[in-house]
């Protein structure tokens, strides 16, 4: 019971009236950021991390704000989902899915209340999860050699590609163009510039909140402005509310569901490469197979709208295991919250848990303190958050542009590192219409200098015998769950892919 | 021409340039057995058989803009970048004001609009960030 001692040692910490202060104020603007199309968790984070960091916040409040963004932000896809059958980021997509047809009936508010106490239950227990996964994942990593975790960085590679691609060669070409851009600047061991072109700038290499916020948010203005006018939804053509309760025995019929759900999707959160969307897509289509006896599924079933939700605020909290634990992020969004801690000189994994346990388990009771607040905050003033989504595009992504390039201009006060976001946005619009996934080079930027520095110091280990890569038993079995993720999903096929619309909202939504 | 056989041809180009770079990278005096070069060698090598896929057998190209709407966006990256340019010139209320009324008209807002968007976006940022979180903004000759 160490685990619950810590936590209650992380209570203490998280409960001061600043990180409760700052935990609110996460949650509100998460909630926000998701609501509203086009700003997800990863854009949502991705723009507020450069604030973050030049507030000069110290770890543990800095990463409470984060995560509570993160939470905020699953919490908030659901709206725009269920009143105006657009997903306000893409986890949230399964959600339109039944919940727009329950406000077509009049029950939007329903299935707002049903779907934000799905979404506490899911974040609740996944976060449970966490508490009791990630020591155990601990005592595993303890056992990692430089061998190890090179062979778990393929993996978090291959599994990404494999399971969240449409295409793999295309997700292998991301990560590598990542880890090509991660070796601009003076290499660490021989003090030697790298790919740097005598340009004095680019010796410290290219700092990754800059390649993240103009991959990220950036390239989203350019999508809004190539599809300007093409479908202008806003606040006005949402459906009425009508009363903002679940009855108890809707409660009842979706509890069996819930469950369920929080399971599939905790361990869809907790698999290395596979995030949130895919947690409550696989957890809508198995509650699908399951309980859709009599076809209402589609239809405007509430446990349509309970499966995915419960589902992804599971995986959102299950992501977070092998990032502290292990210091590879299981999703966007956890790629982006891994750039956080490193810029604050935290390098995640077992190592966290001994030398800064304040920071994991303040952040884990801060996530238990978050997920209460999100439940009062999205119950009663849902009405309010629905509100937000009346901002049109045209104010909303001039002020992410101009709110992203104060961050990075705080960061550093180089117009160089504008100028270098600027051209990480054109990148990343391009990747996007062909189709090239972006959470892979976010994760290559984040993890090329780690995962070189750790294949070097094998090969010094073993004194250039590269056999020490499938040395022990355990880089074997990374090595084959490397391979089986990357080539399994090509031979079973499309089942575990999530088929996204070839429309604005798939090519413009935000990874989870 | 599919457009995935041109992403295929410049990843290639661009996973050859790199590995050439990396064989140029210099020496040092003291190095561990794999050096500088090696891992650079590998992610070319990764790259350039990624891009061998796609050469084959291309995705449908996707729909590209038509030349209006590829102009709008080529707008708002040189938008961007004299903003990135002018920031540290003019300081952070007039070029983002500019910028975003820039952005908010090409987004759609009437020109009287997009000029009150502008404004309201470059002092709203200001009032949050500088005033009341004590952010550093860029100053101007002007001193904000």
């Amino acid at each position: 019971m160490d685990a619950l001692a810590s936590l209650m040692d992380g209570f203490a910490i998280a409960l001061t009236w600043q990180n409760l202060g700052l935990a609110l104020l996460g949650c509100f603007l998460g909630t926000i950021i998701g609501t509203m199309p086009g700003l997800g968790p990863s854009n949502g984070v991705a723009i507020l991390i450069p604030v973050a960091f030049t507030l000069g916040l110290p770890a543990t409040p800095a990463l409470i704000l984060l995560t509570s963004v993160y939470y905020g932000a699953m919490y908030g896809g659901r709206i725009s989902s269920i009143l105006l059958n657009i997903p306000g980021d893409e986890p949230a997509m399964m959600t339109t899915l039944d919940g727009y047809p329950m406000a077509r009936q009049g029950r939007a508010g329903e299935a707002l209340a049903l779907s934000g106490v799905a979404s506490f239950v899911g974040a609740f227990f996944a976060t449970w999860g966490l508490v009791f996964l990630s020591p155990l994942l601990v005592k595993v990593a303890l056992l990692f050699g430089p061998a190890e975790y090179f062979a778990l960085f393929v993996l978090a590679f291959a599994t990404l590609g494999g399971v969240t691609s449409r295409n793999q060669s295309k997700a292998a070409f991301a990560a590598a163009l990542g880890l090509a851009i991660a070796m601009i600047g003076v290499d660490g061991q021989t003090g030697m510039p790298r790919y740097t072109f005598g340009n004095v700038h680019l010796y410290d290499g290219i700092d990754f909140l800059v390649a993240i916020v103009g991959l990220f948010a950036l390239s989203e203005v350019f999508i809004f402005l190539e599809h300007r006018g093409e479908s202008e939804a806003s606040g006005k053509d949402a459906k009425p509310l009508g009363r903002i309760t679940v009855p108890l025995k809707t409660l009842k019929e979706t509890s069996g569901t819930m469950g369920r759900s929080t399971i599939i999707g905790f361990i869809a959160g907790v698999l290395p490469g596979a995030g949130a969307s895919l947690g409550s897509f696989v957890a809508y289509t198995l509650e699908k197979r399951m309980v859709d006896r009599k076809g209402t599924f589609g239809k405007g079933d509430p446990r349509g709208v309970v499966a995915p939700e419960a589902g992804n605020n599971a995986a959102a909290g299950g992501a977070l295991v092998p990032m502290l634990a292990l210091g590879v992020p299981g999703s966007g969004t956890t790629a982006v919250l891994l750039a956080m801690l490193l810029a604050l000189n935290i390098t995640p994994g077992p190592l966290l848990f001994t030398n800064n346990p304040d920071v994991v388990w303040g952040l884990i009771a801060a996530l238990f303190i978050g997920n209460l607040m999100l439940l009062a905050l999205n119950i009663p003033l849902v009405g309010l958050f629905v509100r937000v989504l009346s901002v049109p595009p045209r104010i909303l992504m001039p002020t992410v542009a101009m709110v992203a390039a104060v961050g990075i201009y705080g960061i550093s006060g180089s117009t160089f590192d504008l100028l270098v976001m600027v051209g990480f946005g054109v990148l990343g619009w391009v990747l996007r219409k062909l189709d090239v996934p972006l959470v892979p080079v976010i994760l290559g930027v984040l993890l090329g200098n780690l995962m070189e520095a750790n294949l070097r110091r094998a090969l010094t280990i073993s004194n250039g015998d590269w056999s020490i890569l499938v040395g022990s038993p355990l880089t074997i079995t990374l090595w084959t769950v490397a391979i089986v993720g990357f080539v399994l999903p090509m031979i079973v096929g499309r089942f575990f892919r999530i088929r996204r619309a070839h429309t604005a909202a798939g090519e413009g939504a935000d990874p989870d | 021409m599919s457009s995935d056989r041109v992403f295929g041809g410049v990843g290639l180009l661009l996973a050859a340039f790199f590995i050439w770079q990396a064989t140029q990278v210099e020496l040092g005096f003291s190095s561990d057995p794999l050096g500088p070069r090696a891992f650079p060698i590998i992610i070319g090598g990764v790259m350039a058989l990624a891009c061998i896929y796609p050469l084959i057998r291309p995705d449908e190209s996707p729909d590209w803009p038509p030349l209006g709407r590829l102009l709008e966006i080529a707008l708002a990256v040189a938008v961007m970048t004299a903003y990135s340019l002018a920031l540290s010139e003019v300081g952070f209320l007039l070029a983002t004001a500019v910028a975003a009324a820039i952005l908010s008209w090409r987004l759609g807002s009437r020109p009287l609009g997009a000029v009150i968007a502008g404004v309201g976006i470059s002092v709203g940022i200001y009032v949050v960030f500088h005033l009341i979180l004590g952010l550093a903004l860029a100053r101007g000759p002007w001193g904000f």
